[in-house]
C-alpha cells in the first residue's frame, strides 16, 4: 500500500477528545497534535513546535490557544499562529510564526484527515450523522496493505449475538474502506471498515454502522472480541512477512523568513485580504460592531492591541482595533463609532456598508502589544478607545492574570459593549458623563502607584490620552510602563525642512524636499517601507535612526523613546541635522 | 541500525564515562561510547583503565591490568574519567573552580537521556524554559523575559561565552532565600560539555560564583548520558541536598528533551524558528557547523 496524501483517512474518534485534551495520532509515519477547542473546532496539528521541535502533544489545551509545555508560546485555535512569546514580553510575536497544519473533519463519530488532499472531504456514501455509530478502534500490528487484505473476511452479526449463523456479505472494498452487511433473518446491519495507516508496519482498524444498534452496548462489545480476533489473525500473518521499511518522515523546513530575524514588510498599507461582512450591530449609541470573515481560507492569526487596515467602498482606508477574545479566529469583529466630524471613514461604513458586502483589508497589525509579565494590568479607555481594551481584558482575564479596565463615557448608553463587559465582573469600573476636571481626578486616583511591575495602557481621545500620561508621570510610573494609542495624530505637522537620508542597508542616499515625507521619497525610489495610518499614530512605518537627529512629530513614541533619538516615524516626522542615516 | 561513529569531529574528543569518586574499584563497568561498547575500571592503587569490551572481561567481573589487550586513552579530570575513540587532543578545556579549596565539588548524577547531545547542551543554555519547567524553582510566572545578553565565540579558547544574563528566579539555590534577579554566564569549551557561572548566594560582593556544569557522553546518536554537577562556595548545605537539588532540576528537564523532534540537532538554519532569546543555541549550532560535526546532528544542506 503506497502513500496515498490525497486521501481522506479517520485518525481519532470523536471520543479521543475529552474537553481540555491533546491527542496524540498519527498518519503514514507522520505524529498528529489533536485538539478541540472550546468552541469545537478540531485542530489537526504536526505534532512539533516549530521553535524548538518539543511535542505539541505534551502541551496544554487551554481551551482558545494550545501552549507550549516547553517555552509558553501560544498559539491560536484553527491558525496554529503564535500569538505570545514570553521570553519577549514586550513584542507581538514580529513575524507569522505558525505551526504546520493539517485538514481537518470531524464527522460519523470520527476526526478524519489527509497529508494534503486535493479535494473536500466527502462522506462516503451510506453514513448520515444522525445514525452513524462509530466502533471502538482496534490497533493492529501488520502494516496496511496486510490489513486490508484480510480485514474483508471480518465476520460479525447484525445484533450483538454470536456471529456463526450471520451471513456477512462483501459490498465493496476500495483499499481502504470496505463495506460489509451481515444479516441473520430480518435483521440487518451494515458496517464501513476503514484502515487507518498509522505507520509502515502499523494500522488501527475503525468501524462505523449506518445505523445507531438497538442494544449498543452488546454491539460494542462483540465488535470488540470479533475485531481483536480478527487482529489476532492478521498479527500471525504479518509476523511471518518480512517487516516493511519505516517511513521515511522527513520535516519540512521552515519559512525562509521564519528562519532570520524579522524582515520588513511591503510598501504602503495593505489590503490582502477579501472579507465579508457577516455581521452588522449596533453595540453602543452610534457604534456599529462588524464581524468580518474571510472569503476563502483562514485569516491571519492577531494577539490582543492588533489593528486592520479598512479598505472603504468610497476609497479611504483606516484603522480599526480587533476585539476579538483570544481564539476567536474564525473572525475579525472591530466596532466603529459614527464621528459628527467624520471624514468619511465612520460614515460610510455606518451608511453604506451592510451584512453580505465584501471589503477589503490588510492582515492583523500589532503596534500595541501587551505584556503579560506584569504583576498588574491598567488599561483605561475613553470612548471608542475602548475598543483594544476589550481585546486585552479579555486575554487578561482568560489567562487569570490580575487586571482593571477603567471605561470612560459620556453615558451607559455610550458605553455599550454590554456583552463584553459583564463578563469582567468587578475588574470593570465605568466612569461616566464627567467633566474634564472629574475625569483628571478620576485618573489621579486610577494612576496612584501601587508598586513595581505594573504597566498601563491607554487608548481615548487626544485630550484625555494627554492627561493621563501627565498624570502617570507625575506620580511617579516610569515612561517605559505606560503604553498608549492615540486615534489620530492631532499635531500640526510641519513639513518645511529638507534633508537627506541615508540608507544604511539599502547603501543608498536620498532628498527629502520640503513638502514631501521620507516615506513618500521610499516609495518613490521603490523601496518597500510598510505603512498604515501615514499620520504618525499607529506605529507602523517605525524605523530605526543609526545617526542623525530625528524632528518627532507623531503620538506614537513616548517621551523617552524620544529622546533617545534612535527610531522615527517615517510617514510625519523629519530630521532637525541635514542628514539622518536609517536602517533601512 | 546504527552506524558506528567514523566523524572525527567527534572521535578526536576526550569524552567523560565515570565520576571516579563514586566508581567501585577492581571490577569491570560496561558503557556505550559513540555506538561501540566499551568497558573501564579503576585499579587497586586507583588507576585507570579503559578497553574495548571483550567476552573475557564481562560486566562487573574483577578485572587484572594486565589481561586487558589494548588499552584506550585515559584522563582524569574535574573529577571524571574521560577517553578518547580517536586521536586525544593534547587538552581537555579547564575549569580553575574546581581548585578552590573552599568550595564543594558535588557529583549530582549521571542520567540516561534519550536525545542527542547537542539538543541537552542547547536546554543546558535556554532561560526562556525556567518559568515553565522549573516553575517556583529557577523561574516563575509572569517573570517570563529574557533579557538582552551577549553571546561570543572566543577564537583563541575555541569556546563559545554568553555573559550578562539575567533571569528572575524565586529560589536560584538551595543557599537562596526569597525571588531575585540573578546573573549568569555561560561557557561551551567542548562541544558535548557546558557550564554555567552563577552568583553565589552570599558572595555576591567578592564576586564569586557557582558552577553547574554538563559534562556529555553520547552514547549513540540519539542517547546520551548527562553526567552533572557542581562546585559551589555553599558550605551550610549538605552534599545529599545539593546533590538532591539538581537532581529535581534535571528530572523536569528530562521528559521535555525526550519529547524533542528530530531527536538530533538540526544545524540547517530554515530548521527551526529561532528568536532573540535564543542567541547562544544559535551561535552553538553555528560553531558545530563550522567545525564540520555530523554525528549526532542533521547537518545544514549546503
Amino acid at each position: 500500500m503506497n502513500i496515498d496524501p490525497n486521501r481522506w483517512y479517520p485518525i481519532a474518534s470523536s471520543s479521543d477528545l475529552p474537553l481540555r485534551h491533546v491527542f496524540h495520532g498519527q498518519l503514514w509515519g507522520r505524529e498528529l497534535a489533536v485538539w478541540r477547542a472550546d468552541d469545537g473546532f478540531v485542530n489537526v496539528w504536526e505534532n512539533r513546535y516549530l521553535h524548538r521541535g518539543v511535542r505539541l502533544s505534551i502541551g496544554l489545551n487551554e481551551g482558545r490557544e494550545l501552549r507550549c509545555i516547553y517555552h509558553g508560546w501560544r498559539y491560536a485555535n484553527r491558525t496554529a499562529g503564535c500569538t505570545y512569546i514570553p521570553a519577549h514580553p514586550a513584542d507581538a510575536p514580529a513575524r507569522t510564526i505558525c505551526n504546520n497544519t493539517y485538514s481537518s473533519v470531524e464527522a460519523h463519530g470520527l476526526v478524519w484527515s489527509a497529508l494534503d488532499p486535493l479535494d473536500p472531504f466527502e462522506a462516503p456514501l451510506g453514513l448520515a450523522d444522525a445514525q452513524s455509530f462509530a466502533l471502538r478502534p482496534v490497533p493492529v500490528n501488520a502494516a496496511p496493505a496486510v490489513v486490508v487484505a484480510h480485514a474483508r473476511d471480518y465476520l460479525f452479526s447484525p445484533d450483538g449475538i454470536d456471529a456463526q449463523d450471520a451471513q456477512v456479505s462483501l459490498i465493496s472494498d476500495d483499499g481502504t474502506c470496505i463495506e460489509m452487511t451481515a444479516s441473520r433473518g430480518d435483521l440487518a446491519a451494515t458496517l464501513l471498515l476503514f484502515v487507518q495507516p498509522v505507520d509502515a508496519g502499523r494500522s488501527i482498524l475503525r468501524g462505523v454502522l449506518t445505523q445507531n444498534p438497538d442494544a449498543p452496548m452488546a454491539v460494542l462489545r462483540h465488535h470488540s472480541q470479533a475485531m481483536s480476533a480478527l487482529r489476532d489473525r492478521i498479527e500471525t500473518i504479518a509476523q511471518q512477512q518480512a517487516a516493511p521499511a519505516p517511513l521515511e518522515v522527513t520535516f519540512a523546513p521552515v519559512d525562509e523568513e521564519l528562519a532570520k530575524m524579522p524582515a520588513r514588510a511591503g510598501s504602503g498599507p495593505k489590503a490582502e485580504l477579501r472579507v465579508r461582512v457577516a455581521r452588522k450591530r449596533e453595540v453602543a449609541l452610534d457604534v456599529a460592531e462588524f464581524q468580518l470573515e474571510a472569503l476563502t481560507g483562514q485569516l491571519p492569526t492577531f494577539q490582543p492591541g492588533a489593528h486592520i487596515d479598512v479598505h472603504l467602498p468610497n476609497g479611504l482606508t483606516r484603522q480599526y482595533s480587533l476585539i476579538n477574545a483570544p481564539g476567536e479566529t474564525d473572525r475579525y469583529t472591530i466596532a466603529v463609532k459614527r464621528d459628527a466630524h467624520s471624514r468619511g471613514g465612520s460614515n460610510c461604513l455606518h451608511d453604506d456598508v451592510h451584512e453580505g458586502d465584501v471589503l477589503a483589508t490588510s492582515a492583523a497589525r500589532n503596534n500595541f502589544p501587551l505584556r503579560r509579565d506584569a504583576l498588574k494590568t491598567i488599561l483605561i479607555a475613553g470612548g471608542i478607545g475602548i475598543t483594544p481594551m476589550l481585546a486585552m481584558a479579555q486575554t487578561l482575564r482568560v489567562q487569570h492574570l490580575p487586571f482593571e479596565l477603567h471605561c470612560f463615557a459620556q453615558s451607559q448608553d455610550h458605553l455599550g459593549f454590554e456583552h463584553i463587559l459583564t463578563g469582567f465582573g468587578t475588574a470593570m469600573t465605568p466612569h461616566l458623563g464627567l467633566r474634564p476636571d472629574d475625569t483628571r481626578a478620576r485618573l489621579q486616583q486610577i494612576l496612584r502607584r501601587r508598586g513595581e511591575a505594573e504597566h498601563a495602557y491607554i487608548c481615548g481621545p487626544g485630550p484625555m490620552l494627554e492627561a493621563a500620561r501627565a498624570i502617570a508621570a507625575q506620580q511617579g510610573w516610569p515612561d517605559t510602563s505606560v503604553h498608549f494609542e492615540y486615534f489620530k495624530n492631532a499635531n500640526t505637522i510641519d513639513d518645511t525642512s529638507s534633508f537627506e537620508i541615508a540608507l544604511a542597508r539599502s547603501a543608498i542616499t536620498l532628498q527629502v524636499p520640503a513638502g514631501r515625507t521620507i516615506l513618500e521619497v521610499l516609495h518613490e525610489n521603490g523601496i518597500d517601507a510598510p505603512s498604515s495610518c501615514e499620520q504618525g499614530a499607529c506605529g507602523t512605518c517605525l524605523a530605526t535612526v543609526i545617526e542623525g537627529e530625528p524632528d518627532h512629530q507623531d503620538v506614537y513614541l513616548s517621551q523617552s523613546e524620544r529622546e533617545r533619538g534612535d527610531r522615527i516615524l517615517t510617514c510625519v516626522s523629519r530630521a532637525k541635522s541635514g542628514r539622518l542615516v536609517l536602517d533601512i | 541500525m546504527t552506524q558506528a561513529c567514523t566523524d572525527p569531529v567527534v572521535l578526536d574528543q576526550w569524552h567523560p564515562l565515570a565520576w571516579v569518586g563514586e566508581t567501585v574499584a577492581g571490577i569491570v563497568h560496561e558503557t556505550l561510547l559513540l555506538d561501540h561498547r566499551i568497558s573501564y575500571g579503576v585499579d587497586a592503587c586507583g588507576a585507570l583503565y579503559v578497553w574495548h569490551q571483550t567476552s573475557a572481561l564481562p560486566d562487573k567481573a574483577p578485572f587484572e591490568p594486565s589481561s586487558i589487550a589494548t588499552n584506550l586513552p585515559v584522563r582524569h579530570e574535574h573529577g571524571y574519567l574521560w577517553t578518547c575513540l580517536g586521536t586525544p587532543p593534547e587538552r581537555l578545556f579547564d575549569v580553575p573552580e574546581f581548585e578552590e579549596v573552599d568550595r564543594q565539588n558535588v557529583y549530582a548524577g549521571s542520567f540516561g537521556v534519550n536525545v542527542s547531545t547537542g539538543r541537552t547542551v542547547e536546554n543546558f543554555l535556554d532561560m526562556g524554559h525556567f518559568p515553565f519547567v522549573h516553575t517556583g524553582i529557577l523561574g516563575d510566572e509572569p517573570h517570563t523575559e529574557v533579557k538582552e545578553y551577549d553571546v561570543e565565540l572566543s577564537m583563541e579558547r575555541d569556546e563559545i561565552l554568553a555573559t550578562r544574563c539575567r533571569f528572575y528566579q524565586p529560589q536560584a539555590s538551595l543557599a537562596s532565600v526569597g525571588g531575585a534577579e540573578v546573573e549568569y554566564i555561560y561557557r561551551v569549551p567542548h562541544i558535548n560539555c557546558a557550564l554555567l557561572y552563577k552568583s553565589s548566594p552570599g558572595y555576591e560582593a567578592e564576586g564569586r560564583m557557582d558552577v553547574i556544569y554538563i559534562f556529555l557522553q553520547p552514547m549513540s546518536r540519539e542517547w546520551t548520558c548527562a553526567h552533572t554537577g557542581m562546585c559551589v562556595i555553599d558550605l551550610d548545605n549538605s552534599y545529599q541536598g545539593i546533590r538532591y537539588f539538581q537532581q529535581v532540576i534535571f528530572g523536569q528537564d528530562k521528559p521535555i528533551l525526550e519529547n524533542q523532534f528530530p531527536k538530533q540537532l538540526p544545524l540547517d538554519t530554515r530548521a527551526e524558528t529561532p528568536i532573540r532569546a535564543d542567541k547562544s543555541a544559535i551561535a552553538y549550532r553555528r560553531w558545530l557547523s563550522g567545525k564540520g560535526l555530523r554525528y549526532g546532528v542533521t547537518p545544514a544542506v549546503a
